[in-house]
Formats: C-alpha cells, structure tokens, sequence
C-alpha cells in the first residue's frame, strides 16, 4: 500500500511538474449523450471528469457539454471542442463511432477518445471501455441465489453484443447455483425511458420474476419494484442508486448491490499521460481490478453466506484469477464454444451475438 | 386600467414586428435567467448570436455548419406552414423523416457497391415517396373516416421510431459492422453521398431544395390558385366551398407535400451529415420545424429567416455550453422562450392596448 501511494504521488508530481513547464493547462473535454442529471450513465462520466480536475488541479481545464444527439450534431460539437483548444475529447456514447473518426482526421494534434466503440481510423484515436459483464456475474450469482420463484428478469437495451454478454454473463452464474432459474428478458429499445422501464419490470413482476436486472439508466425498475413490498428485488444500474436501498422504516429497500461505472481512474490516467508525454493510442477494456466496475454496497437483504460468496468472485475476478467467461459453456444449440478450464478471448466476447445454453428466448433479429 | 381592444383586423406592422419583439424579449429574460444561474449574461448573449457567425476562431466552421442546421428545418417547415395555412396540423413531420431517410437510405443500401448517377436520383425520390406515403396515412384516414390528423400523425411518429430501430438492428445493418447496430456510412459511398457541393460552404443537396423550395412555396401561395385555395380555407372554411374547393383533396395535398418534404429532408440528412441509419438517427428536426414555421410566420421568407434563426440559437447554444459551462436544460429552456414570447406577443397583432376606463379615452 505505502508503495502504491509513494508511486502515485510521484506520478502526480511528475505530471505536475511536466505540466508546469507546459505554458497552457491542459483542456480535457467530455461529450454527453444525455443530461449529467444526478445518477446514470453520463452522471458516472461526469464525475470521471470531476475527478480529472480534482487529481491535476489548476492543471488542467475541464469543459463538457451534455445532450449532444449521436450523429451530425456530435461532429459539429466535436469540431467546435478541437477548434476551442481541447488538447483530449473523450466521447462517452457508442454512436459517435463515425463522427469522431471523422473529427480526428481533421485534427491531427488533437487526441480523440470514444467509449465503447471499435473503429481506430486514425492514430489520435482511441477506444475504451469497462467490462461490466464482471458486474453482471456478481449480481447472476446474487440472483440464482436468492431467488424464490426461480424465475429472474433482465431489462435489456439493445440487442448488441455489449447488451448480449450481459445478459449471458447474468444467467450463466445465477444457473451455476441454481440450475431451476428460469430468464426473462425484456428489449426496451431504449437507454433511458423510465416509462418504460418502468412497464417491463411491471410486466416481469405479474409474471412471477422476483429478481431483476437492468441494462438501462433509470430508477424506475427499483421504484416498481419497491412497490411489491420486499417480495422482489433489484439492483442499481451505473450508478449506485443508493436512496433504494434503504425503505424510509430502515429496513432494506429493493435495491440490494449494485454495478457501479467508474471511469475516475482510466480519465485520471489517460490526462496525466497526455500531461507527461507518455499518452498512445490504445485500447482500452478495464474492469474490476482497474477499479472501473465497482460493486455497490450489499444490503442486510442479501443473507451473510450469500454476500461472502459474492465478495469471494469479487475478489477473484479482481485478482485476475476468475474469468466470468469460463468454459465448460455451450450455445443454445448445445454446442460447446469454451471448453472445461477455457476462458473466453476479447475478440470473440466484443462480437457475441448468441444466447448461451439454458436461456429459452431468442435474441430479435 | 389597462385593457384590450379587438383590432378590425390584424395589425400588419405587428404581424411583422412581433418576431423582433419576441427575439428581444427572450434576450432579456434569458439573459436574467443567465445571471442567475451565475453567468455573464451579456457574453452568454454574445456567445449565442454573436460567435457563431462573427468569432475568428470558430466562425469559418460555424457559418456554414448554420446552413447544414437550417437546412432541414427550412424544408420541413414550409411543408407543415401549407397545411397550417389551410387548418390541416401535421404535427408528425419527425416521423414522415423517418421513414423518408429509410426509404432513401434503403434504395442506396440495395443499390450498394453500385458506381452510377442514377442512385442519388433515385434515393431522392424514394425519400420524397416515404415522407409521402406516411403523411398519407394520417390523410387518407382524416378524408375518408374523419379521423383527427393531428393525433395520427402524432402517433405516427412513434410507430416511425420504432421501424427505425427494427431497421438499424435487422434489414438494413451494416452486415461489415461486427453485430452492431447502424447501416453502412453513406458518406463513404461516393454515388451514394450528399456532400458539400461547394466545399466549406455547407451548401448540400439539401440546403439547395431548401431554398428552391422556399422561392416555389412563395410563388404558389402569391400567385398560384392552390395558394388561393389554402388561404381561403384557413381563413374561412365555408367561404373556401363557394370558391370551389374540395376540402379532402386539399387536405390530402397539404399532408402529401409537408410529408414528401420532410421525407426529402430526411434523405438528405442520412445520406449526409448523419451518414448512416442508426436507433435515434432523428434528432427533432420534425418536432423543431413547427416552432420554425410559426416563428416564419408561415410565410416562406419568414421561415428561411426562422430558421437560420433557430440553428444559430442551436450552434451558439452548443458553444454557450461548453465555452461557460451553462446546463443544456437553459439552452432548451431559452429556445423554448423564443416561441412562447412569440405566441404572447402576439396578441398585439390581434388586439390594441388601451390604457383608461372603456367610454372615457
């Protein structure tokens, strides 16, 4: 520990001082596709930003702009960042892939970084990304466990990979410990839409589902949930989402854990490269033991031998020593893709357009 | 005692002097509401109408990126004042551009790797065709059920993003893409693309309709006897069957134009700056268009003035954000001033102010 703090202050110190010499502070710039409001997708990079301007001070200069709609409109918003001063832009929205690409190729000396994107047309351009399917493993394992109807529900996005690992890497470990749970996904087509939301949680409820995950922004999962009165539960989506997990008596709420986005430590890394010289293009798919994808704290509604086994996986996959992609796994068609020991490559999990074994739904086309 | 006397008929100096006063009046209560979110009000001001056109270091982006904004807001909006002329609402033009940027991006997409003139042609009629068809629906079902057009287009709309997203994920997905969501780029298909025809001018293909359109909609509602036809029906509907016209063949050809150009503006927009179809390829360019087009008056001139206003508010917002760090929430609430000060004020067209008791002044 004392090591790791001596290190990080002289990491701090050198970007200091490296900086220092540098006449400007460096501009870090951050595009939002909604509004940072106060929890959800955006609110998480948002307080990755503020925490670039905690970690370098006077510095560094941080300029945002929220609600940027994907397409045209980003490009434009990106070229006006370049042409202010931005020395870094960091796109937070898988449909500025094509815009960014073609921003960067305008400005060369300008470093252009896009969240959970794939395309590095140019070298200032960099991908990145957090692998939140550890998360799903540790609420999965939660789920399988406490569930009493041993049905369980996701409420699913879009059917993109990203989207589809989640669901996989959710039921694989909740039917690891309960081989009768049974997965309802419902496609909301949307990231943030809490009526939606909203209805899909109400529809899983009246069908039984007492566990629920969700894959999109909003808390109107946990607040349908809340309304069944402890029968059922859920967990926090990218935010903590912590005003659900206690009820107003003190008694635990619907929401149990949760899957926290941190993306402080990649933006504190990446501005302090640019910032001492030692900036590359990259990409970058960071997880637990980055300390990007944090589990939210467990509740007293989640039985003590149940938060030991889940603080175990944690620990493992924080270790590197547990892959939540670890064969024997097979497709719904019964054929083997990891075999007993094998863990998954980067690429083949980044393109998984499949359902694995046991999950009865298809995947809409 | 300050009260309101009913004008014979509209004033016609405020008719035109309206806008101005909203325009004034929405700086003023913006420029409060940016005090008091702690702003400089007078450079947040600047920064909105000022920079995008005049700033050294932006300007030479911004100026031309005005007419790219504009430029559907224009087309869409002449479309919609037609039918408003006439009392016929479409309020569903997002959803006409929908489908006309599916429809068009659909023939380039079939059409793809094809090297020939005849695609962007043939894209562009297949835009105008979608935008029609579905403004039709709304038309067919008003002439021939009495159906309300504005609650059907309106819906149409949802129905429309819906189809858009079942396309960006199915029929018409990149098949190179990986599994992801989103058509081919049209912009790196040359036969395919709408790009600046001029460069650094931001004048496309659209921008051009845009305003031939703007000259055509002004000469059929001056000189032609449609826009004879759509006046006296706005104006008096019993009036408009003595001079001859049929209502449900003007109602459909109000619906079938503001829905082709929509489709048209939506076309445009896929096969250029947008560049592919995606989940939430509309950006509100439909649901913008209505506010342009009473802000324009519904007269042609007024829209293309409206609409280069409203993209500057859109650009300079953007640059107000991040260059001051003001909330998206307050650029929309100050776009949002603009036409609500425009219907307030309006009242002086209608009405006279009259200070004194009635009798007495």
């Amino acid at each position: 520990m004392k090591l790791k703090t001596l290190l990080t202050s002289t990491a701090l110190a050198l970007g200091v001082a490296n900086a220092a010499a540098a006449q400007d502070p460096t501009q870090a710039c951050f595009v939002y596709v909604g509004p940072i409001g106060d929890g959800g997708w955006t609110y998480q990079h948002h307080q990755g930003a503020l925490a670039v301007k905690e970690a370098y001070g006077d510095k560094v200069e941080i300029q945002w702009q929220e609600n940027v709609p994907e397409g045209a409109d980003s490009e434009r918003v990106m070229t006006q960042m370049a042409l202010s001063g931005c020395d870094i832009v960091f796109a937070t929205s898988f449909g500025y892939m094509d815009p960014i690409n073609n921003v960067a190729a305008k400005f060369p000396d300008v470093k252009f970084e896009h969240a959970t994107g794939y395309k590095r047309m140019h070298p200032n351009v960099t991908t990145y990304n957090s692998r939140f399917y550890e998360g799903r493993a540790v609420v999965g394992h939660i789920a399988g466990r406490m569930t009493e109807t041993n049905k369980i529900g996701y409420i699913a996005s879009f059917p993109i990979p990203e989207v589809v690992m989640g669901i996989n890497s959710y039921y694989h470990h909740a039917a690891k410990v309960n081989p009768d749970v049974e997965l309802v996904v419902t496609w909301v087509y949307t990231w943030f839409d809490p009526a939606k939301e909203a209805d899909a949680a109400r529809a899983m409820l009246d069908q039984g589902v007492d566990v629920i995950t969700a894959h999109t922004d909003s808390t109107a999962p946990l607040a349908e949930i809340a309304k069944e009165g402890g029968k059922a539960i859920g967990f926090g989506q990218a935010s903590d989402m912590a005003a659900f997990a206690y009820n107003d008596d003190g008694t635990p709420g619907p929401r149990v854990a949760s899957i926290i986005d941190d993306w402080s430590p990649y933006y504190v890394k990446r501005v302090g490269q640019l910032m001492d010289g030692s900036y590359e293009q990259t990409d970058s798919w960071g997880g637990m033991p980055e300390g990007e994808v944090v589990i939210g704290e467990m509740t007293d509604a989640i039985p003590a031998d149940v938060q030991a086994e889940a603080q175990g996986m944690i620990d493992a996959i924080t270790a590197g020593e547990y892959h939540p992609f670890t064969g024997p796994m097979s497709n719904q068609a019964g054929e083997q893709f990891l075999a007993e020991g094998e863990t998954i490559e980067d690429g083949p999990l980044l393109g998984m357009n499949f359902y694995i074994e046991g999950i009865t739904a298809e995947i809409p086309q | 005692m300050i009260r309101l006397e009913r004008r014979p008929q509209p004033s016609r100096l405020w008719v035109w002097c309206t806008p101005l006063l909203a325009v004034a009046l929405t700086m003023l209560a913006g420029g409060l509401m940016f005090a008091a979110l702690g702003k400089d009000p007078i450079e947040a001001i600047r920064t909105i109408f000022f920079d995008p056109l005049f700033n050294p270091q932006f300007a030479s982006y911004s100026r031309p990126q005005l007419l790219v904004k504009a430029g559907p807001l224009i087309l869409i909006a002449i479309g919609l004042a037609l039918g408003f002329r006439a009392g016929v609402w479409n309020i569903g033009a997002e959803g006409q551009y929908i489908m006309g940027a599916i429809c068009g991006a659909a023939v380039a997409l079939a059409l793809y790797p094809l090297d020939s003139p005849i695609v962007f042609p043939a894209m562009v009629l297949a835009g105008l065709l979608g935008g029609f068809a579905w403004a039709m629906i709304p038309g067919v079902l008003r002439t021939a059920f009495n159906t309300n057009e504005i609650l059907v287009s309106l819906l149409l709309v949802y129905v429309a993003e819906q189809i858009l997203a079942a396309m960006a994920l199915g029929l018409l997905r990149n098949p190179d893409g990986g599994g992801f969501p989103g058509s081919r780029n049209l912009q790196q298909y040359p036969s395919a693309a709408n790009l600046e025809l001029i460069a650094g001018t931001g004048m496309h293909w659209g921008v051009v309709t845009a305003f031939i359109t703007v000259i055509l909609a002004y000469i059929v509602l001056t000189r032609h006897v449609l826009g004879f036809h759509i006046r006296v029906t706005g104006s008096s509907p019993r009036a408009a069957r003595f001079a001859g016209v049929v209502p449900a063949r003007l109602i459909l050809i109000c619906l079938g134009v503001s829905g082709a150009l929509a489709g048209m503006a939506g076309l445009y927009e896929v096969a250029g700056p947008a560049g592919q179809i995606t989940i939430d390829f509309n950006s509100g360019y439909g649901f913008t268009a209505i506010i342009v087009a009473f802000l324009g008056r519904l007269h042609p001139v007024g829209i293309l003035l409206a609409g280069l206003l409203m993209a500057l508010t859109y650009i300079g917002g953007e640059l107000a954000q991040f260059m001051l760090g003001l909330p998206a929430a307050a650029i929309q609430l100050f776009q949002g001033m603009l036409l609500f000060f425009l219907l307030g004020v309006d009242v002086l067209s209608n009405y006279r102010i009259r200070i004194g008791r009635p009798g007495v002044a």
